[in-house]
């Protein structure tokens, strides 16, 4: 089980960094998406996978038994997929409103911030405050 | 006393709940912020005094014992930043009131700009390392936000290129948590310090310290993953980029700081060895990036970069003399950057243009912010007798104690061609003459908002005068966290107590992760 999962995990890293070399930036956000996925996985995997007991302390006992699964990789998990989950919704926005403004999702087109020499429209041009 | 400890992150992320709640009322929103500000340097202050007269200031949350709970730990370095940090959180919200407009983005502004505090201030208090991804979470997401307020296309363009390579930093930073928390089965970090000795594979160790030094190097701007800086920090209000400018790259710096003396300590000939060129190209490729730009804040932000150099060169030369000298670079920096960029600010307001061609003849229509852009621009540069001067002899000076001559040399001539940059800012925006083509200046601002505006520039021109002038306490400060750094005994012991039975009880518990 532990090969199985360390395998698909550099097949989502290795899948999300094909698509984050993408021009297109809904390619990127995918991408991103992909390597949140291999990160949580990753997780889970090298906190130690076992089919053993829920984590319970028994009645009248102060420290669980042993041979129960480990908790705290599923606890940083389910807070970083609650964080990456809301980074998601931000990106795809961010793509929308970029794609709605400057009307492409080539980030080598998107020149906006650029000084007019290297090929942008500049900022901070006389008269403009702000 | 454990209150000192939450204060610095309850108070900020209050105001930012309230500020949201409050988001029709301009008037309510203000001065709920202003009133945060206040408060949070209250604490701060009261935290670092605490911790000056005290040492380490530890609070376990909910009242689980160290390894296992939630800790927050404040040394001399967490407490000086997080008073750094709400220095300059008072500065922007009282420079946000004579920069924005009443009922312009300022439903957002002030809300998000605390959530952005609480952040950087839980990542300096954070005793675990997940939690400081957490708050590192925390702080991105409202720098994004505050990235795009307003919405120009500028804007839209720079965020993209920041939150792309920001997410890609902390996703990887995450990675690492996982690999290391599965080598040694805890994530505490005073705990991590004592567990990483008994890691067998010391191999893969170095190999996740490094993606460490990549995930918090790209938050830091360090040479080569500091493309997302210069290409996103000119772009918001001014009042936006001098907040980022001053805090979000150093976060990386202590973070890196933080790690590579407590918990990534095995292999310093290798991971320092890299974090040295690092700082030496870092130095390099800034002050020449800068040195090719001719807008204001496009100068500054590679000058970031540049600066980051140092303080990253404090930390690779490892040794107590180089460790306070970055931690001194650190905080003089904060101050002087933050700065700078109100100033940035304030000549766009007086001159209606950051393009240095469009720019001229500040020195003659407004002496005042001559000499206060003199001021930080040239401690920057590092002239005596003002901050940044102290901070690159301690540095330099170090680096010739650990004979690193070559570091020495690029620390030094990098100074000079800061002064390079900072002479062109000079002549061209302050003592030319203001060219015909650029037309009037706009109209003047009313002198309240004027105040408004240059009140936290003199304020912070004063601190960095007087940090320059009367350079001990800061000395001692640096010197107490970086000896604190060096020996991280006492950090380990405030945090986990003088005994080790928990240590045992974990053990019996078998709940140690995958290493075991």
């Amino acid at each position: 089980m532990d090969s199985i999962l360390a395998v698909l995990v550099g097949v989502l890293m290795a899948a999300s960094v094909y698509l984050m070399l993408s021009r297109n930036f809904v390619r990127f956000v995918f991408g991103l998406t992909l390597l949140s996925h291999a990160a949580n996985l990753l997780i889970f995997l090298s906190g130690g996978l076992t089919r053993g007991h829920t984590p319970l302390i028994a009645p009248g006992e102060v420290v669980p038994r042993s041979g129960i699964a480990n908790a705290v990789p599923q606890a940083l998990m389910l807070t970083a997929i609650v964080i990456s989950f809301s980074v998601l919704a931000f990106a795809l926005v961010l793509a929308f409103r970029t794609y709605q403004e400057l009307e492409t999702v080539d980030t080598d087109e998107m020149r906006a911030a650029e000084p007019a020499a290297f090929g942008g429209s500049g900022s901070g041009r006389p008269g403009v405050v702000g | 006393m454990s209150w000192l400890v939450v204060g610095p992150i309850i108070v900020p992320l209050g105001a930012a709940v309230i500020g949201f709640a409050a988001r029709g009322s301009d008037r309510t929103q203000r001065a709920v912020s202003l009133v945060a500000a206040l408060g949070l340097a209250a604490i701060a202050a009261a935290l670092l005094s605490a911790v000056w007269n005290n040492g380490i200031v530890v609070a376990q949350m909910g009242g689980w014992p160290a390894p296992f709970g939630i800790t927050l730990v404040a040394d001399h370095l967490s407490a000086a930043m997080v008073a750094v940090t709400a220095l300059i959180g008072l500065a922007t919200v009282i420079y946000a009131f004579g920069d924005i407009r009443r009922g312009e983005i300022s439903y957002a502004l002030h809300p998000l700009l605390h959530a952005l505090l609480a952040g950087v201030c839980g990542a300096f208090l954070a005793g675990d390392i997940f939690n400081l991804y957490v708050w590192f979470e925390v702080m991105l997401i409202a720098s994004f936000a505050l990235l795009i307020l307003g919405g120009k296309p500028s804007q839209l363009d720079g965020a993209v290129r920041y939150a792309a390579l920001s997410l890609i930093a902390t996703t990887l930073l995450l990675s690492g948590i996982g690999l290391l928390y599965g080598l040694t089965g805890t994530l505490n970090m005073a705990d991590l310090h004592l567990r990483v000795q008994d890691v067998e594979n010391q191999g893969l160790l170095t190999a996740v310290a490094i993606v460490f030094i990549f995930a918090f190097g790209l938050k830091a701007a360090v040479f080569p993953l500091f493309f997302w800086l210069p290409a996103s920090y000119h772009t918001p209000r001014t009042a936006v980029s001098a907040v980022f400018s001053g805090l979000l790259t150093k976060v990386g710096v202590y973070a890196l700081m933080r790690v590579f003396t407590l918990i990534f300590t095995q292999d310093v000939g290798y991971t320092h060895q890299i974090l040295l060129w690092v700082a030496g190209l870092t130095m390099v490729t800034g002050v020449l990036g800068a040195a090719s730009q001719n807008e204001l804040r496009r100068i500054l932000s590679f000058h970031i970069i540049s600066q980051i150099g140092y303080m990253i060169l404090g930390l690779a030369l490892f040794t107590m003399f180089g460790l306070l000298g970055g931690i001194f670079y650190v905080i003089h920096h904060i101050v002087v950057k933050a700065n700078l960029f109100f100033v940035a600010g304030a000549a766009n307001r007086l001159g209606g243009s950051t393009e240095l061609s469009s720019l001229g003849g500040f020195y003659r229509n407004t002496p005042l912010l001559a000499v206060l852009f003199f001021i930080p621009a040239f401690s920057l540069a590092g002239f005596p007798p003002l901050s940044g001067f102290w901070a690159k002899l301690l540095l330099i000076q170090a680096a010739i104690e650990k004979q690193e001559f070559v570091m020495a040399g690029v620390a030094l001539v990098v100074g000079l061609l800061t002064v390079y940059s900072m002479t062109k800012i000079w002549l061209n925006a302050f003592w030319k003459a203001r060219p015909e083509e650029s037309g009037p200046p706009p109209p003047p601002l009313p002198a309240t908002r004027k105040w408004l505006l240059l009140g936290p520039i003199a304020a912070l021109a004063t601190i960095t005068l007087s940090i320059g002038l009367y350079v001990r306490p800061l000395y001692e400060l640096a010197e107490r966290a970086a000896a604190e750094l060096m020996n991280p005994a006492s950090y380990v012991e405030a945090v986990l107590g003088p005994d080790t039975s928990i240590e045992r009880a974990r053990h019996g518990a078998g709940l140690g992760g995958a290493a075991e």
